[in-house]
């Protein structure tokens, strides 16, 4: 991309990875790597040659809309915090200071395009309309997958770093044949009067952390080969749990994409009006059959990693203040304000919505059913297997024994009960 | 019926397969213009495409993660692993992903996936080309893994595997490429179902069970024995995931001895699982304890010295003599 970029050197002395990297590049005699922005974090909006015609795309409703989208996803993040605080989830994986990478780039894809998320993706769960208490029962320890992801193509969870990369380079090699099969067909699809257009492309979603996993470096070698519609869109949030990205990567992540053979571009992940800009680009290019792209949304988890997690003992409060600075949503709100698109009754309003969607979450997480074992032995398999049944059989049998010293006992109402606790402990 | 070696026959199924399912690729290092190293799928690009017939980047664990996409997205992709010693690099691919993808979509995905892998020595390879790592993967609930014997059922085998809606594991005896036999490609017969073991020699005072590459072993076995004046039933399992315990049970019942052998190392492999069953199905039919013969528990030796490792006719006869003994 061009050279009026913002550079990274904006970010200079804010993290140990960009030291780094400039001590890298006083080296090598690299140029510092220019990173997209649009919106810089006192509300301002700037240009950019390629960029900027995305951004005035944007009517005010979509720029409000965005705003609505970070608040209600910030919002859910506290509640389900608090659910895990109370026992009541397992775990949470907070997303906080990624709200502008995640629902910019979600709000870029279209209904046809397919999501392959990692774990921390639950703004953009919201842009696809997934139902955010479905994405609780996962943390609820209900389910492995709360949702059906046919209906939103927002694909499961993927707890094992890395591993949906290439399963979203292989879909979108199906697209690629999709689109073959249908202009093969194009006439008699035509004369059928039927409209076959899969013009769809793939977003797939990983950190700082692993990127440096095998299987990213895999994905990418496949999807440069084939020229797939894929997008990998990177959120370098800067700790991988307790590890800075510095020990992952001494060059911009971005900067990766040039050694297999695509584009790849840093862009400031707090922005939300650059992140959705670059992501639309990313994504039209990926639809019209030129290849994937690699885009490093640089951006700060302002939380812990998960709710196990204590980054006190990893990193300083001063480094968390300097990106609390660059909020995403205060700048937007501020962008707003400026130019006369929201007034208080907006923002009041967008606080009683999350309030709203914080008690709905909080009201569905705890009517989430425990789900019968039996579901498991249905699930393991597609057809019939003669291992799963037998084992079923067994513990269908062992179970009514359970039920008849439970009817035998029936006065015992408490003895009872507490069989059927011991029995969901196990 | 045709004769054809086990390889022909299984180019011959693959070539069914594209021909008869338009969703159905082969993906795999050198599968293309080569035809694989062992000459598996030659002609098959010239006939398909490179669109169907896929020469990947060298990455085992590209080629089944990309695998699991295209399945997600509608295709049956057939993935070759080149030898049985470099499945690994894709081992997390198949057992944390390709295993459990549809239990924890809760039964709202399938990923059809069919994984061809050469296994087994005998073949005087060098390291990582001999090994029979089957038992790593029958232990992951999700994946059905079967083994055919013979050209007929390799030719018929394929094909079912790609039909299944569950990822499937076929290991194919490397050694027994070359082996010919009849193949009827207008009807499966009696190999209509590839999860289910065949008996394919009866005989009364012992049982022995086997699959791939030790089936012709066991049969020449059998033959040896009956010199002696013993009738042993052979049973080609043909599936190791799931295993066809009833048809195995029926036999120890009636011979009331059971030998197992696999080339695998025999601590923690299929054999143990075999023994361990039959023990609680038919304990009171067995006149002997059930007899492992197997690998050792070492790396798959050197190409000058696996013939020693190697279970052969007298190491299942010398086994057959213990359970006898008794």
């Amino acid at each position: 991309m061009g050279a009026t970029h913002l550079p990274s050197t904006e970010f200079d002395g804010t993290g140990m990875d960009d030291q780094l990297e400039a001590e890298a590049e006083a080296q090598l005699g690299a140029p510092a790597e220019p990173m997209v922005q649009l919106l810089d974090p006192d509300g301002t909006l700037g240009s950019d040659p390629v960029f900027s015609k995305y951004a005035e795309k944007l009517d005010p409703d979509t720029l409000r809309g965005f705003y609505a989208d970070m608040a209600k996803i910030r919002r859910f993040d506290v509640e389900a915090t608090a659910l895990q605080r109370q026992g009541q989830l397992a775990l949470w994986v907070p997303l906080t200071g990624q709200e502008a990478a995640q629902i910019g780039s979600g709000r870029a894809s279209q209904p046809q395009d397919y999501i392959f998320p990692t774990y921390r993706e639950h703004g953009v769960a919201l842009t696809r309309n997934v139902d955010l208490a479905e994405l609780l029962r996962q943390f609820r320890g209900v389910s492995n997958g709360g949702w059906n992801p046919k209906d939103t193509n927002f694909h499961l969870y993927t707890l094992v770093l890395a591993a949906q990369t290439p399963h979203a380079v292989g879909y979108a090699m199906g697209i690629q044949r999709d689109q073959k099969l249908a202009a093969a067909n194009a006439v008699a699809s035509v004369e059928a009067g039927q409209a076959v257009e899969p013009n769809a492309a793939v977003m797939v979603y990983f950190g700082d952390g692993a990127s440096s996993e095998g299987d990213v470096h895999e994905s990418m070698v496949f999807a440069a080969s084939y020229q797939a519609p894929v997008v990998f869109f990177c959120q370098n949030n800067h700790w991988a749990i307790s590890v800075p990205s510095s020990v992952q990567t001494r060059i911009p992540l971005a900067n990766r994409a040039k050694g297999y053979g695509f584009p790849g571009i840093r862009v400031d992940g707090n922005d939300v009006i650059a992140v959705h800009a670059v992501t639309e680009w990313a994504l039209e290019r990926a639809r019209e059959g030129h290849g994937p792209v690699l885009i490093e949304a640089f951006t700060y988890r302002v939380g812990a990693h998960t709710t196990a997690d204590d980054p006190t003992k990893y990193r300083e409060s001063a480094e968390e203040s300097l990106w609390r600075a660059k909020d995403p949503l205060a700048r937007l709100e501020k962008y707003l304000r400026a130019q006369g698109l929201a007034d208080d009754s907006f923002f009041e309003q967008v606080k009683a919505d999350g309030d709203e969607l914080a008690a709905y979450v909080r009201k569905t997480t705890h009517d989430l059913e425990t789900p019968d074992i039996r579901t498991a032995f249905a699930n393991t398999y597609v057809e019939a297997h003669p291992l799963v049944a037998e084992e079923l059989a067994w513990f269908e049998e062992y179970s009514a024994g359970f039920a008849d010293e439970a009817s035998a006992d029936e006065a015992h109402a408490g003895e009872a009960h507490r069989v059927q606790t011991d029995r969901a402990a196990r | 019926m045709t004769t054809m070696t086990i390889a022909k026959a299984i180019n011959e199924g693959l070539r069914a397969t594209l021909n008869n399912n338009p969703r159905s690729l082969l993906m795999g290092e050198d599968i293309g213009a080569l035809g694989g190293v062992y000459r598996v799928t030659d002609g098959l690009i010239a006939e398909f495409g490179a669109d169907r017939v896929v020469d990947t980047p060298l990455a085992e664990s590209g080629i089944i993660g990309t695998a699991i996409g295209l399945s997600l997205r509608g295709y049956q992709p057939v993935c070759e692993i080149q030898f049985d010693g470099f499945v690994f690099p894709g081992f997390n691919q198949i057992t944390t992903q390709l295993a459990k993808m549809h239990s924890r979509s809760n039964g709202n995905l399938t990923v059809p996936v069919v994984i061809r892998i050469p296994y087994g020595g005998g073949i005087g390879s060098i390291e990582h080309h001999s090994e029979s790592p089957e038992a790593l993967f029958a232990h992951t609930a999700g994946l059905r893994i079967i083994t055919p014997s013979n050209p007929h059922d390799a030719y018929w085998m394929i094909q079912q595997a790609v039909d299944c809606q569950d990822p499937v594991i076929v290991f194919e005896p490397k050694r027994r490429y070359w082996l010919k036999g009849e193949v009827d490609t207008e009807t499966p017969g009696a190999s209509a179902d590839p999860f289910k073991a065949h008996v394919l020699r009866e005989g009364t005072d012992a049982t022995v069970v086997v699959y791939g590459p030790l089936v012709p072993v066991a049969l020449a076995a059998a033959e040896a024995a009956a010199e002696d004046g013993h009738s042993v039933e052979v049973i080609d399992l043909r599936s190791i995931s799931p295993i066809d315990f009833d048809t195995v049970t029926a036999s120890v019942r009636k011979t009331g001895r059971l030998v197992v052998a696999h080339e695998a190392p025999t601590f923690g492999g299929i054999g143990g699982e075999i023994a361990a069953r039959i023990s609680e199905r038919a304990f009171h039919s067995l006149e002997a304890p059930v007899i492992r013969v197997g690998g050792f528990h070492m790396p798959y030796p050197v190409a000058k010295v696996e013939e020693d490792y190697l279970p052969d006719i007298d190491r299942i006869l010398e086994a057959l003599d213990r359970a006898l003994a008794y």
